[in-house]
């Protein structure tokens, strides 16, 4: 053996070690017993599970995360250079939008636009005080309660966001801006070309947290009766009473859907993550991966 | 006399009640190079900054190559330009900073041709040709693909020189290009300077290198406290100060 080589044994964890058989013991208790309940109909689970009527209903729960989430996304961009920009009136009112949907609960404010309809019975779009009208019709009409849902969840997750991004923003070095003016770069560019780029590090693990809490929260809409998973389950179990079989089918979609959907983040995470060695002080500070020895 | 590049007259700047700049007047012709020193604090700093209108003014002009900065005068009457005039302005003015300021994510290539493509809207293949021409200059062509936290410290600013160059700037901006430098790399920064001067480029330099003054510069101004105490060659400035506080601040350096 080469005395220049570091041949050394690994240090030994056991903790990590008897953690993770407790975790692993307590969960195999906890769905054995819910097997080996005699209230619970296994046939029906398995019965309800590949049912037209729940993959419609979660194919529906994408859908609207995404497009909510997206809507949201862009909102939240806004927000927060609204909040960061020196035009006081701007920072209010973003300040204020961020203060109002993170102040009420969601439920609210769902059931608020769901509600629209007995509020404002008809809705018009057009020059204030002219004849000139663009839209003109019933509200229940114009706002279905599938964009009624859709409006809610994205004005709520935008407030959220807004104030990831802003931290986001800030996070990024003070001489950026300077160097990107310095060649003549105006501010729209500055943002989008050098500034979320870097601010996209700092974004995306919390905003993943968003996406799979925005996933779950699309159950709430059950109240405004659009037919996505949650409602559509809630719809079966009321017909053929097996509450807890259909709560495990949805539930089951549910991990699901959050399971697949944090695949990209990884993706994301390593485009964003170029040219600053985040892998490697992470891999130093908490011991993960490979590591490469050498003299 | 040759066309003036910068002329400064009587720049004053305060930030809130604090004057930092009391009526800079200062000019570089073209092709020359003037090397600003002063201790810290003088507002070296603020002024290469007002130069490309990074910071507003509060009294004075600046003109550079004939044309006010950052104003437009109608009259008497100065307006505020607006952002999209500013930045053009800017485009011909190149600025390197203490610490570097690359563009983190991107490689040593895209750092330079980013603003050539996205501000000038030249083509990506010429502004890619241009771009390793100047990497080659800086002698960094082997380095395109790298990112800057895969340089070192010289390596990064002269990537942020060759950056500013793809603008084809008519004056180059230097704030202590290489105060952040150990000092072993300090010689590869200014000897690209060096060159860039004998190319015939128009250049403010912050320093405290002596040696470069010396050897490159036209002119050597000294500030103080906001106010140029003394101007010269620098064999006038650097070997014969007639003020106590030059004599004083280049005792300290030396
Ligand atoms: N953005 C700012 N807001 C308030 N004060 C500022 C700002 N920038 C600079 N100053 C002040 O202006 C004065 C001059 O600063 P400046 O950075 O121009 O000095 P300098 O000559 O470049 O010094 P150094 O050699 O340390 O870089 C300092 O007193 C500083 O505190
Ligand atoms: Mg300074």
């Amino acid at each position: 053996m080469n005395e220049d080589d570091v041949v050394a044994k690994p240090l030994r964890h056991p903790w990590r070690w008897i953690s993770g058989v407790l975790v692993v013991g307590v969960l195999a208790l906890f769905i054995y017993s819910l097997w080996s309940s005699p209230s619970v109909d296994h046939g029906i689970i398995v019965q309800y599970l590949f049912n037209p009527q729940i993959l419609n209903g979660a194919v529906l729960t994408v859908v609207i995360t995404v497009v909510s989430m997206l809507i949201a996304t862009i909102l939240a961009v806004i927000l927060a250079v609204m909040k960061l920009s020196p035009n006081p009136l701007l920072k209010l009112v973003a300040s204020a939008f961020i203060g109002f949907f993170r102040g009420t609960p969601l439920l609210l404010q769902i059931v608020f636009w769901g509600y629209l309809g007995i509020i404002y019975p008809t809705l018009t779009l057009g020059i204030p005080f002219t004849n000139i009208v663009f839209i003109h019709g019933q509200t229940s009409a114009l706002v279905p309660s599938l964009a009624a849902g859709i409006i809610a969840l994205a004005l709520n997750e935008a407030a959220y966001s807004a104030e990831i991004v802003r931290a986001g923003i800030l996070s990024v070095d003070g001489g950026q801006m300077e160097a990107a003016s310095s060649l003549g770069m105006r501010g729209g560019y500055t943002l989008r070309r050098i500034i979320l780029p870097q601010a996209m590090r700092v974004i995306i693990p919390p905003m993943g947290n968003e996406f799979i809490s925005m996933l779950k929260n699309t159950a709430l809409l059950e109240v405004v009766a659009v037919l996505e998973l949650y409602t559509q389950a809630t719809m079966i179990s009321a017909q053929n009473l097996a509450q807890v079989e259909l709560l495990v089918v949805a539930g089951f979609w549910y991990l699901v859907m959050t399971t697949v959907l944090s695949i990209p983040q990884r993706q994301l995470e390593k485009k964003y993550g170029r040219g600053f060695n985040v892998a490697t002080a992470r891999n130093r500070m908490f011991g993960f991966g490979k590591k490469k020895v050498s003299a | 006399m040759s066309q003036l590049m910068v002329d400064a007259r009587s720049v004053r700047k305060s930030f809130g009640s604090n004057e930092v700049l009391k009526g800079i007047s200062l000019s570089v012709e073209q092709g020359q190079v003037l090397v600003l020193l002063g201790p810290s604090g003088s507002g070296k700093s603020t002024f290469l900054r007002c130069i490309n209108h990074l910071e507003t003014i509060n009294g004075g002009r600046i003109y550079v190559d004939g044309d006010l900065m950052g104003y437009r005068q109608a009259g008497d009457v100065l307006h505020e330009m607006k952002p999209a005039a500013i930045a053009a302005q800017r485009r011909h003015i190149g600025m390197v900073f203490q610490r570097f300021n690359l563009f983190p994510h991107l490689t040593a290539i895209e750092n330079v041709i980013e603003a050539p493509i996205g501000v000038n809207k030249e083509n990506a293949k010429d502004a890619k040709k241009r771009g390793m021409a100047l990497l080659e200059r800086v002698g960094l062509g082997d380095k395109f693909d790298h990112y800057p936290s895969q340089l070192s410290g010289g390596q990064q600013q002269r990537v942020a020189i060759a950056r500013a160059l793809a603008m084809e700037p008519k004056l180059m901006l230097f704030d202590e290009p290489t105060s952040a430098l150990d000092p072993e790399l300090v010689g590869e920064v200014l000897g690209v300077m060096r060159d860039l001067a004998k190319d015939g480029m128009t250049m403010i330099v912050v320093t405290h290198e002596m040696g470069f003054a010396r050897e490159v510069a036209d002119t050597v101004v000294f500030m103080d406290q906001g106010l140029v105490v003394e101007a010269g060659s620098p064999a006038e400035v650097l070997d014969n100060p007639q003020h106590e506080r030059t004599k004083a601040f280049i005792n300290s350096v030396l």
